[in-house]
């Protein structure tokens, strides 16, 4: 599904990404761990289109498709979902009315017809009771006010509607209490398939106790220093992450 | 074709004067003698320093006093669908006497051209015509001796008039340039109601100068709901004086919406001369292009007592230039006053501006007074978000900039005309921005 070639990139003059390798099959959970500014959101927003970072040498293949050419809004509509770490508070709009528009744009995009109002109402109602998220929430203008759990939780709901191929989580746990961060990993869990895969990228072990990936990485300094199973995570959670820093080190 | 020298001068003015014939020579005569000591605002001009006006008219303008020609014969493109109103058509400064439609007024109700107005409404004009409006600009000096046509609206005490007014303005410079210079006197008696919404348009390639001049006497306990829709062509020069005086107890509530034209200069005055008294004034401008527009406003609180709120926005792209003042008196009796005051603006280029101005002179030591300005561009981050859900950039943008300035309807309570104005904008920032 996903390829990712020897991709670098950097934000002004500062690489921050230097060569990042990875194949991510239909079907896979992959979690990306590594310390902080390490460059593990860096991967997630290059992914997903932000215009920040300038992709400097490498190749990112989606289905075929050369995503580094695609527009951010072109990639949504490929199938590529960034659940955002500090998801954005925007006056004005409501959750309702940008779903509707995101929803229609991407079966556009797909070549398939607008949802109508009852159809609409309908998946809304469906995908709200799996994040346990209120309507009048979804009525407010998107995030604003919205308690930290309150637009993650958005966030997934946001990613139920639109059903992505790959959805990228990025630090999906942070400021999350455990009660939400059990109801966020059950919309991520439920909406698991064998045709669509999950990158999730975090700091801590704990998400992955409710998301349980197939495979886990560890980025150090913009590259993927080590890879395993989920008994990685584990073994990061006890150690910390001093000692795949000393093995990079010695590389 | 050949463009027209313009020669906008005083000479010119002055003579043009001679000519001019109206039963009322001697009052015009007044102003034009105030005019021409006032002269007209140089780049020095403390009220005009960011609007080059006189330049402006200098290098567009040929000075004429006689009405332009027009063919046109229907209305229909420029009306508001749906909104069940009453019509005045002025076509470049003239009123229409075959496209106006006033019909089912309530009792006693009067809407009229100062020429087609009966003899106890002429009365009535005669009193109040200039009794509120007392400013100097030199473009209501400059309207108030060559104004070509006047419109009059009168409603009597307990009377709610149950249709908007719309007054369409269109300047046709297909043919010939157009010089307009049209009045609008309104009294509102006590516990009465009126809407009207004023909408000008224009076509044509030709230069255009409009000036406006419109006193609006609200009475007490009565409510005033005004429009003003400003959708011309590049070539315009629109200068409007509005002045509204307000009694105890009475409600205004106005909302300007600027879109293109080449120089748009409104002052709008609202005396508070009334207790309890409500004002709610917005605007709104998306400039685009070279237009520049110019909203100075002045709210005088001269009496104790008295909420007003406004509210304006603006959105500037291309090489456009937004002017905003807002003035804020508190007179030294006008105790318990609350006035509020906010200027929001986006820039969407490097070479768009916007100059904006709060001005609060406050003399009473009692009273709640705030006001803010902000001047931003779109935000980046918001602009991802919506990428990243699969809305294109365009639209990401519209939608956010539709979000930013949807507030400033709030205060428009006919439904049919809420939705065409929210229609309007909304298109405008798909194409436009």
């Amino acid at each position: 599904m996903l390829t990712i070639k020897n991709l670098q990139a950097k934000i002004g003059e500062k690489q921050i990404l230097n060569g990042i390798n990875l194949q991510v099959n239909a079907g896979e959970v992959h979690a990306i761990m590594g310390p902080n500014g390490s460059g593990k959101s860096t991967l997630a927003s290059v992914l997903a289109g932000r215009e920040d970072y300038e992709v400097v040498a490498g190749e990112v293949e989606f289905n075929g498709k050369n995503l580094l050419e695609l527009a951010p809004s072109d990639r949504a509509g490929e199938g590529i979902f960034l659940a955002f770490q500090y998801p954005v508070e925007i006056p004005g709009v409501s959750t309702i009315n940008f779903m509707k528009t995101a929803v229609n744009k991407i079966r556009h995009y797909r070549g398939q017809s607008s949802l109508d109002a009852v159809a609409f109402l309908q998946l809304m109602k469906e995908k709200m009771k799996l994040v346990e998220i209120d309507q009048s929430l979804l009525s407010r203008s998107l995030n604003e006010g919205f308690s930290g759990g309150e637009k993650k939780r958005n966030e997934i709901f946001q990613m139920a509607m639109l059903q992505p191929k790959l959805a990228i989580l990025d630090e999906t746990d942070s400021g999350l209490d455990i009660d939400a961060l059990k109801i966020v990993a059950n919309g991520v869990n439920s909406l698991r398939s064998k045709n669509n895969a999950t990158i999730v990228v975090t700091h801590y072990q704990r998400l992955l106790d409710y998301i349980v990936p197939d495979f886990v990485h560890v980025i150090y300094k913009g590259k993927i220093v080590k890879s395993g199973t989920k008994e990685l995570a584990k073994e990061l959670e006890a150690k910390g992450y001093d000692w795949i820093k000393n093995e990079a080190a010695l590389v | 074709m050949t463009p027209t020298t313009a020669t906008f001068t005083f000479k010119d003015i002055l003579a043009s004067f001679d000519l001019l014939t109206a039963e009322d020579k001697n009052t015009r005569e007044k102003s034009l003698n105030n005019l021409e000591q006032v002269g007209f605002p140089l780049s020095k001009s403390e009220e005009y320093k960011f609007t080059p006006i006189t330049k402006l008219l200098e290098k567009k303008i040929k000075w004429d006093h006689a009405i332009a020609p027009s063919t046109l014969s229907s209305v229909e493109p420029f009306l508001i669908e749906g909104l069940e109103a009453n019509l005045i058509v002025l076509i470049n400064g003239k009123y229409s006497t075959a496209l106006s439609k006033i019909n089912q007024l309530e009792k006693d109700v009067v809407i009229t051209s100062f020429a087609d107005a009966s003899s106890s409404a002429k009365a009535k004009i005669e009193t109040h015509l200039g009794s509120v409006d007392k400013s100097k600009d030199s473009f209501a000096l400059l309207n108030a001796a060559f104004y070509q046509e006047g419109i009059f609206i009168y409603v009597p005490e307990n009377t709610i008039v149950q249709k908007p007014l719309l007054i369409l303005h269109i300047n046709d410079a297909n043919d010939k340039q157009v010089i307009a210079h049209t009045k609008l006197l309104a009294i509102v008696e006590k516990g009465s109601r009126i809407s009207i919404v004023e909408k000008s348009d224009s076509m044509g390639e030709q230069s255009c100068l409009h000036t406006f001049t419109e006193e609006i006497i609200v009475k007490e306990n009565a409510e005033f709901d005004y429009c003003k829709i400003q959708n011309d062509h590049g070539q315009i020069h629109q200068i409007s004086n509005t002045t509204i005086s307000q009694l105890n107890a009475s409600k205004v509530n106005t909302f300007t919406l600027t879109m293109d034209g080449q120089l748009i200069r409104n002052n709008l005055t609202i005396l508070i001369n009334g207790e309890q008294c409500e004002s709610h004034f917005n605007g709104l401008y998306l400039l685009n292009g070279n237009t520049l527009a110019d909203n100075h406003t002045l709210v005088d609180h001269q009496k104790p007592n008295s909420f007003s709120n406004e509210l304006y926005k603006g959105i500037m792209d291309g090489n456009s230039k937004g002017v905003f003042n807002g003035k804020i008196y508190v007179r030294p009796h006008a105790q318990k006053t609350n006035a509020f005051q906010s200027n929001r603006n986006i820039l969407m280029s490097e070479t768009a501006s916007i100059n904006t101005k709060p001005q609060l002179e406050i003399w009473a030591d009692d009273v709640k007074c705030s006001h803010g300005c902000t001047i931003g561009q779109l935000d980046e981050e918001a602009l991802f978000y919506l990428q990243a859900r699969g809305i294109p950039h365009q639209s990401a943008k519209a939608m956010l900039l539709y979000a930013f300035a949807l507030d400033v309807l709030t205060s428009i309570k006919n439904e049919t005309l809420k939705a065409y104005l929210d229609q309007l904008i909304s298109e405008r920032l798909h194409k436009n921005f």
